[in-house]
């Protein structure tokens, strides 16, 4: 599949060598995916089926982890402003950091655990029983069925999971609002859509998406290299579910840096 | 048997190491139209690297493969696709997609490599398959619900779904009874004579080399250090290893 060839003594040492031949294969699959997902043939039937286990498979426990948050956030932050006599804030705050940070970065975590674990002992366990094997010799891209079709879904699915999960987290906030400050639904919501920017919403929408596709690859990427036997499925999965969670924290740093600069400019 | 002036495979100098081991060494080979040509050897000898190289899964260090005439290092990934669909490869472990039903399994190579096949005609070629393998009550079963020797059945009428001109089985009979592995070896004579294919079976079962092939290669250390009827090849055997091999498959 890869054009990197092993040479037989280390460059440099062998666990760096190691280290950046890993790199170099990473790129050029993640590369590969942009150059495959342009071309025919598409396989729409298996996108739409793999959206459906993503997106709608996941909804029972992003709802439950969303709602909780909403109301841990809210019962967590109401003293420090009450101290302040601020409690009326609660609703903006929750808001920003519901749509800016949490919602995107929860539910990509949750989704790196449920999602990313699954297409990589998917796709590995695929990988030792030679079924990706077999999809090559009946002149069927593996790639392109496998790998295409669940990073497009991950890619798509993740955003509307974000959107989903801000909306669920703040009803949380507003139950626990409402129970406290006797703050009405449309109130609270006057509140949140004032403090929520459209950068806000745009920079969680890229971000989501940006996640998505990471999750996806990732999952395709462990399953797709596990080594031989079935210790080596545990650790496709194993290792999609630690690799996303830490490019998504590093991501999230990084758009965050440049978001900020774009709304101090 | 063979017709000597159609080679339909023609395998020279062929080479292939992974790291250290070094598994095929200069190994040639011929399997001539319509013949079954059984490769036997002790398990690691390099029998299934040669059937990978042979439809691409692996790249040969040296040595050239010409299928049909046509040099396989040649092909550009395109080519080498259309090139697969003539070969039909039976893995050892079946590798039935085990997300899919035995219907969807058949269909999968089918609908995704002929264009404009009515639901009909895709059925009506699922049905005949699975009636030709003896069975046609699994249509709507899932893998996991097959016993071993069912999935080898399902697994080699996935692979002539789209009527290959070479079959090659890897270990057809590895982990089956010896009742049910006499039926494998059985089908594997029916595909043979019903489909006009020619095949490369890989084994290191002789039963199933004696009931199945026209002819054997012995594979030993990278080499095929014998080539020919079974009986010229074990019961005449001058060969130490050839014979230590014939023994212990006879004896135990």
């Amino acid at each position: 599949m890869s054009k990197i060839k092993k040479v037989d003594r280390p460059v440099i040492s062998k666990k760096l060598d190691e280290f950046f031949l890993g790199m170099a294969k990473a790129f050029a699959f993640v590369k590969r995916f942009f150059k495959e997902v342009w071309f025919p043939p598409y396989e729409f039937k298996e996108v739409l089926r793999q959206c459906y286990e993503i997106g709608y498979r996941s909804l029972p426990l992003i709802s439950l982890t969303g709602f909780i948050i909403g109301i841990v956030f809210t019962n967590q932050s109401r003293p420090s402003l009450a101290e302040f006599g601020a409690a009326s804030w609660l609703p903006s705050l929750i808001s920003i950091a519901v749509v800016r940070a949490l919602g995107p970065l929860v539910t990509a975590l949750i989704s790196a655990g449920k999602v990313g674990s699954s297409i990589g002992a998917e796709i590995g366990s695929m990988n030792v029983t030679e079924q990706i094997d077999a999809m090559e010799v009946s002149a069927i891209n593996p790639f392109k069925y496998l790998v295409v079709t669940r990073t497009l879904a991950a890619t798509f699915m993740i955003p509307i999971l974000v959107m989903y999960t801000d909306f669920v987290a703040l009803m949380g906030s507003f139950a626990s609002v409402n129970a406290n400050e006797l703050v009405s639904l449309s109130t609270f919501f006057v509140q949140v859509f004032e403090a929520v920017s459209f950068l806000d919403i745009f920079s969680s929408v890229i971000k989501s998406l940006v996640f998505g596709f990471t999750i996806g690859i990732v999952g395709c990427y462990k399953g797709f290299n596990s080594s031989r036997g079935t210790e080596g499925v545990g650790q496709a999965a194993n290792s999609a579910v630690v690799m996303s969670m830490f490019l998504i924290f590093i991501e999230e740093l990084l758009i965050m840096q440049i978001v900020n600069a774009i709304r101090y400019a | 048997m063979h017709n000597e002036q159609e080679k339909v495979v023609e395998i020279r100098g062929l080479v292939k190491s992974f790291g250290e081991n070094h598994v095929l060494r200069d190994v040639d080979l011929d399997l001539y139209k319509g013949e079954n040509l059984v490769v036997l050897g002790k398990s690691g000898s390099g029998k299934s690297v040669l059937i990978k190289i042979m439809v691409g899964l692996l790249k040969q260090d040296k040595g050239t493969i010409k299928i049909f005439g046509i040099d396989t290092a040649s092909l550009s990934q395109k080519e080498m696709n259309k090139f697969r669909l003539r070969i039909g490869f039976s893995f050892q472990a079946s590798a039935l997609y085990d997300s899919m039903t035995v219907r969807e399994n058949l269909e999968f190579p089918l609908v995704r490599n002929v264009k404009n096949l009515t639901r009909k005609e895709i059925d009506f070629k699922v049905e005949e398959l699975l009636d030709s393998v003896a069975l046609p009550d699994t249509i709507n079963q899932m893998p996991s619900e097959l016993s071993g020797g069912q999935k080898k059945r399902i697994g080699i009428a996935r692979t002539l779904i789209l009527n290959p001109e070479i079959m090659l089985y890897d270990e057809p009979t590895a982990g089956l009874d010896p009742v049910t592995c006499i039926e494998i070896n059985n089908l594997i004579n029916e595909v043979r004579e019903r489909y006009k294919t020619s095949s490369i079976v890989i084994t290191h079962d002789l039963t199933c080399a004696k009931q199945t092939g026209d002819r054997m290669a012995v594979l030993i250390k990278g080499h095929f250090t014998s080539v020919g009827t079974f009986e010229k090849v074990f019961e005449e055997a001058t060969d130490k290893q050839v014979k230590s091999f014939y023994d212990y498959n006879f004896i135990r």
